[in-house]
């Protein structure tokens, strides 16, 4: 660790009070629209605030959640991921055909190296050539949905080996499964979150999101730091593919089209700002649960899934709006 | 550094023109040189992500190509992207084909630019779905979607419990094939919209996915859901997961689309029954139709003509014809 590592440590405990104000008030906003949610269907539906239907949501969180994770880290970066719903779908179809060998492990350390390869490639373009990351990921989303469509012929994968689907298994509690990829969901958010607040890699990811020049004078590689995070995400997308592969034990070219923009929503609403340099890890898992707990509740309650989407659009402008205040406020 | 923005740029350049050939295949594919070889045909798509309209791709451009004639092919890049087929047809014109064979992507969107190569004397057949109105286009060859879902309707009539709870998992409705089928089997069924043995009804993209989230959250409300309706077969396989976590295996699933992997569905009891549609069938009959109409002038039967549906079941229903998984794999499309 640098002197000027240390420094910005010492900094940032100076201002421990202050900072640990900032992150929870950015919690509190997704965390009182889930509440809110979940009150309102609780109370016009007999059936969603049933265990199981709590356990359900959580599970049907993980496969966007996960990538969401990802998404956040190069988010904070002032990047953004485009291409991740795609990376994780080639790694799914290229495990689900290497495990038809029945070499599963071997399948699975295929797929992270997939998403080794193509969380290199991003990184290396958008830090090493300076390129933006919105073109860079749009032009590798392109290229991937085309790459798995040709690699599988446009046909799925049936799952059949019980290790790939580990993770839709788990313990159950009075007939409530508290499945593995939903603890492995909370444990990565757990370990991201202590590495984004409590490390100098953290310190270092934030600086670089706010502000990269004042970030390179201060001493900070910038562009190692980005490329630590696109490699970081793409562990993370591997992780995503595992547990999609849990949960829909198919290994399906045109699954997940829309991934990358939920996995964004997701992020979003969780109060992570666009601009970079603000927000966390938390707020991306209650945003995660709050758009799916719109989907589960709208449906249940006989409302049309459309609205859905007018429910999650709406959200996602009120958190962009709240980020700007804030923004605003703190430049004044 | 400016060796390296130059390097970054001509990347970023070749990765986006990759990108663009992937999105849109405009090129011109030749093939055998027989007597016909001046004879070019468009072929437009939906989304190829889909097995359905690759099968149905692929047989129209085999047929076209077993003639000796040449192809422009393209295709939406997402469901519903009828923006991308007005560029393409567009393109068609200017290079003067004979004939364009078109899977729409909206009823309507398409109008304007196929009036406009009808126009140009070119023969617009439409496959799979049809322009609203169908006179749209000089003629239609496509599943009647509306008697498929009627098949599924009347077998899930038969064979459902005393006490039905429906559960319909459908795909957007504006979608020409996708409305057909939800009224054809609620007619089948003998019941319309509203009626108090739907459960509940859910909006899937037509992928295993979202049709398994969508047969959870409707199980939530309603755990007695016992006869499920579903778009296509792999919004079936996903139902399937979800119904199978629930510990429900007696629930009656019907569905429509005939791919080897839904009539395999069929056999292992995944699905109870299905309506096969015969993609290639439709390709071959519009290029026949397209090489009648340069011999000799013969426009085809205006309209829908009606490449057929076969109900596969192993639970065959009395006054219902049918076909086993057997006969169904046999003669499904897609790969076994």
């Amino acid at each position: 660790m640098t002197k000027l590592d240390d420094a910005v440590l010492l900094e940032k405990e100076d201002r421990a009070g202050p900072w640990r104000a900032a992150l929870s008030s950015q919690i509190a906003g997704p965390l009182a629209a889930l509440v809110l949610a979940i009150v309102i269907f609780s109370a016009t539906t007999d059936s969603f605030l049933n265990p199981g239907n709590l356990s359900l949501i959580a599970q049907q969180s993980v496969v966007v959640g996960t990538l969401a994770l990802g998404q956040t880290l190069v988010i904070l970066t002032a990047g953004i991921d485009l291409s991740n719903g795609a990376i994780m779908v080639l790694a799914s179809v290229v495990i689900g055909n290497l495990a038809t060998d029945g070499n599963v492990l071997g399948a699975l350390l295929a797929g992270l190296a997939t998403c080794l390869v193509l969380g290199l490639l991003n990184g290396v373009l958008v830090s090493q050539f300076s390129l933006p990351p919105f073109i860079v990921t749009l032009g590798v989303l392109s290229v991937l949905t085309a790459a798995a469509r040709l690699y599988t012929d446009s046909q799925s994968y049936p799952i059949t080996s019980e290790f790939l689907t580990a993770l839709n298994e788990g313990p159950a509690f009075g007939g409530v499964t508290i499945t593995y990829g939903v603890m492995l969901w909370i444990g990565l958010t757990a370990i991201l979150g202590y590495a984004l607040t409590q490390t100098a890699w953290g310190v270092r990811v934030y600086a670089v999101g706010d502000n990269p020049r004042a970030a390179a004078l201060t001493g900070i590689k910038v562009k190692r730091v980005l490329l630590s995070v696109y490699l970081t995400a793409a562990v993370v997308y591997a992780f995503a593919a595992w547990q999609a592969l849990g949960r829909t034990p198919t290994a399906d070219p045109s699954g997940y089209a829309t991934a990358n923009l939920d996995s964004i929503t997701a992020v979003v609403i969780g109060g992570t700002s666009l601009f970079g340099g603000r927000g966390g890890v938390v707020g991306t898992l209650i945003g995660a649960l709050i758009v799916t707990v719109l989907a589960n509740g709208l449906t249940q309650a006989g409302i049309d899934s459309l609205y859905q989407q007018v429910g999650t659009g709406v959200l996602v402008v009120i958190a962009v709006a709240v980020d700007h205040f804030v923004r605003t406020r703190q430049t004044r | 550094m400016k060796v390296n923005r130059v390097a970054a740029a001509a990347l970023a350049a070749g990765i986006f023109l990759t990108a663009t050939a992937c999105g849109s295949d405009d090129s011109g594919s030749s093939s055998g040189s027989s007597g016909n070889s001046d004879v070019t045909i468009g072929i437009v798509e939906l989304n190829l992500s889909n097995p359905f309209f690759g099968t149905l791709q692929k047989a129209t451009e085999a047929a076209a190509t077993a003639k000796g004639w040449k192809t422009m092919k393209a295709e939406a890049k997402v469901p519903g992207d009828s923006a991308t087929q007005v560029t393409a047809i567009e393109n068609m014109i200017a290079n003067k084909v004979k004939a364009i064979v078109l899977d729409p992507a909206n009823p309507t969107a398409l109008n304007p630019v196929v009036k406009k190569a009808r126009d140009q004397g070119i023969l617009v057949i439409t496959v799979n779905a049809t322009l609203t109105p169908i006179e749209g286009a000089d003629a239609t060859f496509a599943t009647d979607n509306t008697e498929a879902g009627k098949l599924i309707g009347q077998w899930a009539k038969a064979s459902a419990p005393a006490n039905p709870r429906i559960a319909m998992l459908d795909f957007d409705l504006s979608d020409g094939p996708a409305g057909g089928r939800h009224n054809g089997f609620l007619e089948g069924y003998g019941i319309k919209d509203g009626d108090p043995s739907i459960a509940g009804a859910a909006l899937t993209k037509g992928t295993i996915e979202t049709g398994q989230s969508a047969m959870e959250n409707l199980l939530s409300a309603h755990p007695d859901i016992n006869v499920v309706y579903t778009i296509n077969e792999p919004v079936a396989r996903g139902a399937n997961t979800a119904l199978k976590n629930k510990g429900i295996n007696n629930a009656t699933v019907v569905s429509v689309d005939g791919a080897c992997s839904g009539v395999q569905d069929v056999k292992d009891g995944i699905i109870g029954a299905t309506a096969m549609q015969f993609p290639s069938k439709m390709g071959e009959l519009a290029v026949d139709a397209i090489a009648k109409y340069l011999a000799d002038g013969t426009k085809p039967t205006a309209g829908l003509n009606d490449s057929g549906t076969t109900l596969i079941t192993d639970k065959p229903v009395d006054g219902l014809e049918s076909q086993t998984s057997e006969w169904g794999l046999q003669n499904c499309w897609g790969e076994k």
